[in-house]
């Protein structure tokens, strides 16, 4: 069965990305950030690339990446998430770097692997491995059209897009419009590509290439979302334990209590999907089953974990100074993101041989 | 001193001497138990080698290779599971050497005579009696007078693990004492409990002047508590730690059902199906994450969420299971008055599944209960108000 641990140099990484996430991305900056021009942190994205190497941990160690495997990209992810981090970390790191390998183009898997380029699958972010998605029209031999909701790419300097002669071009950033769109979630904002007679190369064939991706992406969400769940619980029972009412800490009701126990067991459960599904991806074993359970489990979880760390915080938990609406941004974009659970399930009726009526 | 290579020659050994097929099965196990191989972390002299816990495996897997036959364990999961680790931790040379070996084999049956009609959720307020014989403080015998209720294998058992107050003049956890009980002892009264499905799986127990030898205490006179949580720790671990593979427990019969039947399929109940599949199927992801942690030697506090999950999945998927099968939903397999010896989920039909399982979240600890564990012990969250901490058993309000 699969490996449900943490390695002890999967427990270094985890260190080692939540000490510089600690020192480098607090909750304020981000809040102010949020309201800038630019929602992405592009020197903490420098640090974790540059400095860590951990744009290339999908990407084998002769293309210039680490070589490592979908287990410590989960755990980069975890870390992220407990820290809504905006970086194009899951979009470019691991969504168009697996686009990439499928297609086995080495010199833009090198490229993004040291994070020096940052790349964007042009697939709406609400897409799911088994659903159609948009493609623009190829006409004499440039690419035409619009795509919408395709994420980070406000940062994007690469963007991988599918087109109607079924192929998967690489197009630059410059020879697109891009606008960007309101987005729920402020830390991992989107965008609308407009291709007026862009060039573009052409990697492979899109079908294989953006499954892959998505399936990729929907299985490592998971981690992102036990983060998320992560940082409601812990933080919710830090200031219920401090949270005075009724001459008592507000931590000791019973109600309370039980809902905090609750969250905890969900959190364990949730943990155990998203190792499943990480451990699936990196050995290539019961994937698509496990990755549409962990990904079916995860996303009602970490939106309750949020919107209970709301209910719970009282008052201060409605404000916009206070961190938890991140979290809850981030949660419920996360729960369409790369498919809802209930397309997860959907999926998984037809895999399990539980068809519909 | 002991690695796999050894068990395994160890192993090897004791099929050569006693070859399953023309050994007797009781004599096999007593070899089995003589030659350390019974259960390898235990001591030497009794059944084990001192061996890691996790080095089992490799003898069990020789053992069901070549044929042999196991102590049954299903059938004696209190003595295994509960007294076992309790005796090891508390009892004396000689209790250990008296009672493992025969317990082990299942030639000794074991039950637990712990909760009471007035000691639930609150075991600790017990009010079984044990008293000196003749009043003396060293030696002798004491003698038990109370009731006992869902005692499992009591018709069955030789013996009991008892807890009985013997101090009624100190707060409760501190008044109690443990107890090995003869259940042949004629004051012991076994009366079956016939619960909702129908069967008798639980007993009352009631105790008349029971006499016990001081011989027959594990721990200290007024440890008992502290003694009893290595048995009560031990069996939250058996009801929350089974291995399954997919589809194993009871989302099993109704995947088959909805796979072969498709005139019982409607949409409501396949995104509930689903649901709950998908559930299950984290809930063993959890499960057997918690194994791989106690095999790496890490255990975590996993342990006590896995018997909440099971509790109310196992309830809702058995609920599922009568709906779905609808007309036949509203029948019954059987409601004639049995005593089994064993639990069988998988053997009865959707009904059974769904009125038994109405109890896996209570015995063992309800889930009310194990939330306030979890939110206090996991968490760290302020403990519930204690109002008889300080206060006398017997001034306590009954």
């Amino acid at each position: 069965m699969t490996d449900l641990l943490y390695s002890e140099e999967e427990d270094a990484l985890r260190a080692a990305v939540r000490d510089l996430l600690t020192d480098h991305c607090a909750a304020a900056g981000v809040i102010t950030r949020t309201e800038s021009d630019a929602p992405h942190d592009r020197a903490l994205w420098k640090s974790l690339t540059e400095g860590m190497g951990l744009a290339g941990l999908l990407v084998p160690e002769e293309l210039g990446g680490q070589g490592a495997s979908h287990r410590e990209a989960a755990v980069v992810l975890e870390e992220l998430g407990r820290a809504v981090a905006p970086v194009p970390y899951l979009t470019s790191a691991v969504v168009a770097t697996e686009a990439l390998l499928a297609c086995g183009d080495d010199e833009l898997l090198g490229q993004l692997a040291s994070g020096r380029t940052i790349g964007a699958l042009a697939v709406g972010l609400h897409t799911g491995p088994d659903a159609d998605f948009q493609a623009v029209r190829v006409e004499n031999g440039t690419l035409h059209g619009e795509l919408t909701g395709i994420a980070d790419a406000a940062v994007a300097d690469v963007l991988l897009v599918p087109a109607a002669d079924g192929g998967l071009y690489a197009v630059a950033a410059d020879a697109v419009t891009l606008t960007p769109q309101l987005s729920l979630d402020l830390t991992r904002p989107l965008a609308t590509v407009r291709l007026e007679g862009a060039p573009g190369r052409r990697l492979g064939d899109a079908g294989p290439a953006v499954r892959r991706a998505l399936r990729a992406a929907a299985g490592l969400l998971a981690s992102e979302q036990l983060g998320v769940a992560d940082w409601a619980l812990t933080e919710t029972v830090r200031y219920l334990k401090e949270r005075r009412q009724f001459n008592r800490p507000v931590g000791g009701f019973q109600a309370l209590k039980h809902r905090l126990a609750q969250l905890w067991l969900e959190t364990v459960n949730l943990r155990a999907a998203a190792r499943a599904a990480a451990d699936a991806l990196a050995t290539g074993e019961d994937t698509d089953v496990t990755v549409a359970v962990a990904q079916a489990y995860a996303a009602p979880v970490a939106v309750h974990a949020a919107e209970e760390a709301l209910q719970l915080h009282g008052g201060i938990g409605m404000t916009w100074e206070h961190p938890v609406h991140l979290y809850l941004k981030r949660a419920k974009a996360d729960s369409i993101a790369y498919g809802t659970a209930g397309a997860h399930r959907e999926a998984l009726a037809a895999r399990v041989g539980l068809q519909a009526p | 001193m002991t690695d796999a290579e050894e068990l395994r020659s160890r192993t090897r050994d004791l099929l050569a001497a006693h070859p399953p097929a023309t050994t007797d099965r009781l004599e096999f196990l007593r070899a089995r138990f003589d030659a350390g191989l019974a259960w390898v972390h235990y001591p030497q002299g009794l059944g084990g080698l001192g061996a890691p816990r996790s080095l089992q495996g490799v003898v069990d897997a020789e053992l069901e290779a070549a044929g042999a036959p196991d102590n049954d364990p299903r059938r004696i999961g209190i003595g295994l599971g509960m007294a076992a680790p309790t005796i090891l931790k508390y009892g004396t040379e000689e209790q250990k050497r008296r009672f493992l070996r025969p317990l082990w084999t299942g030639e000794e049956v074991w039950c637990q005579l712990f909760s009471e009609p007035g000691a639930g959720s609150d075991l600790a307020a017990l009010g079984t009696r044990a008293v000196r014989e003749g009043g003396g403080d060293g030696g002798g015998a004491w003698v038990v007078n109370g009731q006992k209720v869902w005692t499992s294998s009591a018709h069955v058992a030789r013996w009991a693990i008892l807890i009985a107050r013997t101090d009624p003049d100190v707060p409760k956890h501190r008044g109690i004492t443990y107890f090995v009980c003869d259940m042949t002892d004629p004051g012991v009264e076994v009366r079956p409990l016939r619960q909702i499905t129908g069967e008798a799986e639980f007993n009352e127990v009631f105790l008349t002047g029971v006499r016990i030898p001081d011989t027959r205490r594990l721990g200290e006179v007024g440890d008992g508590w502290r003694v009893a949580q290595t048995t009560l720790n031990n069996e939250r671990v058996a009801i929350g730690g089974m291995a399954l593979p997919r589809e194993g427990g009871m989302i099993g019969p109704v995947a088959k059902a909805w796979r072969e039947r498709p005139a019982l399929r409607t949409h409501e109940l396949h995104q509930r199906l689903l649901k709950l599949w998908v559930e299950a199927e984290v809930a063993r992801f959890t499960g057997e994450r918690l194994r791989q942690q106690l095999v790496a030697g890490q255990p975590g506090p996993e342990g006590a969420g896995m018997k909440l999950a099971f509790a109310r999945l196992n309830q809702e998927i058995s609920g599922l299971e009568v709906e779905l099968l609808g007309e036949e939903g509203l029948l019954y397999d059987d409601w004639t008055m049995r005593r089994p010896e064993l639990v069988d989920f998988t053997g009865r039909d959707a009904g059974y599944r769904y009125l038994r399982s109405k109890g896996n979240s209570i015995e063992g600890g309800t889930s009310e209960v194990l939330l306030n564990i979890v939110a206090e012990r996991v968490l760290g969250l302020p403990a519930e108000p204690r109002t008889d901490k300080d206060v006398a058993w017997k001034d306590l309000a009954r």
